[in-house]
């Protein structure tokens, strides 16, 4: 297990590199440069004052010299300063990355918590009314768009009901209430739109292991149909939503960008969302590094599980 | 002698798309206590279907549609879920064809031989592990104790039918069904399985229905023998009678077509002409008449009635000659 471990913590920092050189790269090839954008309402300036800028900034190296520069400094913790604020990147980040990670587990447990429920369930009322009724209801979560349900979410309870959700952001510890509050509606519609999959899966996995002949012995044993569930047949089926429970962490963090707008959360999303408008490389360049990395991690917690759930991976 | 176990004129029927199909035809056996009964035949023949319908095993598309099984003089036909899952894996445990597929791959072995221990005995999970442990010992399962955290993919498919005979074991049943216990298994491993259960059942004088469709097992290991054919016990008989002189020429041609080292290497193997009938469209006399030499107009009109002789032997059949 051991070796295992070590293995799966060797293939980070390689990947992380390569992430890293997209990073840089991708966003210097959206077209509009910020060079541009900063003396837009300047009508004066002459290409003398933009070079000088350009070189202020930093923007007139080679771009490989430029990479080499910023990968140097990301190894020792500093991604730069924001182009225009006058503010180191990691503050920034590290501001906005609490919101975010709260959003993102609290989704996390939404859907791992509705996807296995739903999923266990309707593989053991299979071919019943909520079997489809819950199937239906997961696929709908999945098809709906997050920013169309999201903006439903914010503009009707509002009209209804004279409620809305709060605006007003508020850290966890100070008033964990109304920061519940606010982030517990994105969170649930995100956790939603994810459940579908995990749920699919899980119904999928369970039905297929449920016919196994180590299930028959479970039962010949005397054990509980509740025991041959839970204490059999749910640990086999997890094996593979786990993965995907791993392989849909990008989209959460995409998602999540796109729940922070609409539902006014300073978080990573929002932060990320004005810098490419504005085009400043250093903090697009520091989310998606952090981002990158997170993916990395639950990913590597997947593989763990994994080795835990299924013995037979333990083996070197 | 009252009997451990007595079963009336079972059926059992399975909902198929091609409609009902009676996989079991009013079987009749019993057993005692402490005895050894075979079921011989040959694949789709209902002798898995039996074993698993005592158990009340059939899943969802199986039911029993008639007759009645009586278990220690308690009638289990329909028992309610929780009686019936009191009796399984404590008074009736099972053993599976499979040995590579029946152990749960996620569960280390100690887990699951302790499982019905701690489920039936109420052991706690410390002294569950040590039964477990000596089960595994008796067993004989090389250095027992330190493989009960092992996973089943660490034994080979002869260890992990011997893990599954201590699983069966655990509660000291009455009965033990042992479904092709060694079909899966090398042929040098075979015989030691059938060994560790023969003298293991002998210990805790626990009475046993072998299924098999190997006559050299039934001939060495079995009290009594019934032979299936499309559903129904054909023939059945103590082991030694049958063997010296099957009736039911379906029993004839299935001693017939057991290779014999005796007959020397050019001897041609004996068959039975045809094939097994389709039981979703039996015919309406004898199930194995258009296979047999002998058959007559009378076996095609009725299945035969089944006859109890002083030896003790049941035959379906109108005789011939």
């Amino acid at each position: 297990m051991r070796d295992y471990v070590l293995r799966r913590i060797a293939v980070l920092p390689p990947t992380l590199f390569f992430a890293s050189l997209l990073v840089f790269f991708s966003i210097r090839l959206i077209p509009g440069d910020v060079i541009d954008l900063m003396l837009a309402q300047n009508d004066v300036a002459s290409s003398a004052d933009r070079e000088s800028l350009r070189a202020a900034l930093g923007l007139d190296r080679p771009i490989w010299e430029q990479y080499f520069v910023w990968a140097g400094k990301a190894l020792t913790g500093d991604l730069g300063s924001s182009l225009w604020q006058n503010a180191p990147v990691s503050s920034l980040l590290l501001q906005r990355l609490p919101v975010t990670l709260e959003l993102g587990f609290l989704a996390l447990v939404v859907s791992v918590t509705v996807g296995i429920a739903i999923g266990v369930f309707s593989a053991v009322r299979q071919d019943t009314a909520a079997d489809y009724v819950l199937r239906s209801f997961s696929l709908l979560m999945l098809s709906i768009p997050g920013f169309w349900l999201g903006t439903l979410v914010m503009v009707f309870p509002s009209v209804w009901w004279r409620w809305s959700p709060e605006l007003e952001f508020s850290p966890f510890f100070a008033d964990p209430l109304g920061n519940l509050g606010h982030i517990l509606p994105p969170a649930i519609l995100l956790g939603l739109a994810l459940s579908a999959v995990t749920m699919r899966m899980t119904r999928t996995m369970m039905l297929e292991v449920m016919r196994q002949d180590y299930i028959r012995t479970a039962r010949a044993k005397g054990l509980k149909e509740g025991a041959v569930i839970f204490g059999h047949a749910l640990r086999n089926s997890l094996i593979p939503v786990v993965t995907v429970i791993g392989l849909q962490a990008p989209l959460m963090f995409g998602g999540a960008v796109i729940l922070e707008q609409i539902f006014a959360l300073p978080g990573m999303g929002s932060l990320l969302l004005e810098a490419v408008f504005q085009r400043d490389y250093p903090i697009v360049s520091g989310v998606f590094l952090v981002v990158g990395l997170s993916v990395l991690v639950i990913n590597l917690i997947v593989d763990l599980a994994y080795g835990y759930l299924d013995p037979r991976v333990r083996r070197s | 002698m009252t009997s451990l176990l007595d079963v009336q004129d079972l059926s059992v029927v399975f909902r198929t798309e091609r409609g009902a199909l009676t996989a079991v035809n009013s079987v009749s056996f019993d057993l005692a206590a402490g005895e050894t009964l075979a079921i011989v035949g040959e694949s789709g023949s209902g002798k898995s279907v039996t074993a698993l319908s005592l158990l009340g095993l059939l899943g969802e598309a199986g039911r029993i549609a008639g007759g009645s099984i009586r278990f220690d003089g308690e009638d289990i036909t329909r028992p309610g879920a929780g009686r019936l899952r009191e009796i399984r894996g404590n008074q009736i445990a099972m053993i599976f064809q499979e040995p590579m597929s029946s152990l749960n791959p996620v569960l280390t072995i100690g887990e699951q031989v302790a499982e019905p221990l701690r489920l039936h005995k109420g052991l706690g999970r410390a002294e569950a592990m040590a039964a477990a442990g000596d089960l595994l010992e008796r067993v004989a399962i090389p250095d027992a104790r330190a493989r009960l955290a092992d996973y089943p993919h660490h034994f080979s498919g002869g260890m992990r039918q011997r893990v599954m005979i201590a699983m069966a074991l655990a509660c000291q049943p009455k009965l033990i069904i042992a479904d092709e216990p060694t079909t899966a298994l090398d042929v040098t491993v075979q015989a030691q399985i059938l060994e560790l259960l023969k003298s293991l059942t002998r210990d805790l004088n626990s009475a046993m229905i072998l299924i098999t469709h190997d006559l050299g097992v039934v001939a060495r290991y079995a009290d009594r023998v019934a032979v299936m054919y499309a559903g129904r016990i054909i023939e059945s008989a103590p082991a030694r009678d049958l063997f010296a002189a099957p009736r039911h020429p379906y029993t004839i041609g299935l001693m017939g077509s057991t290779p014999r080292l005796a007959s020397g290497p050019k001897a041609r193997l004996a068959t039975i002409p045809g094939q097994p009938p389709d039981l979703a469209a039996l015919p309406s006399g004898c199930a194995f008449a258009p296979r047999c030499p002998h058959a007559r107009e009378l076996c095609l009109s009725a299945p035969p009635p089944v006859e109890t002789d002083a030896g003790g032997r049941r035959l379906a059949c109108y005789g011939h000659g």
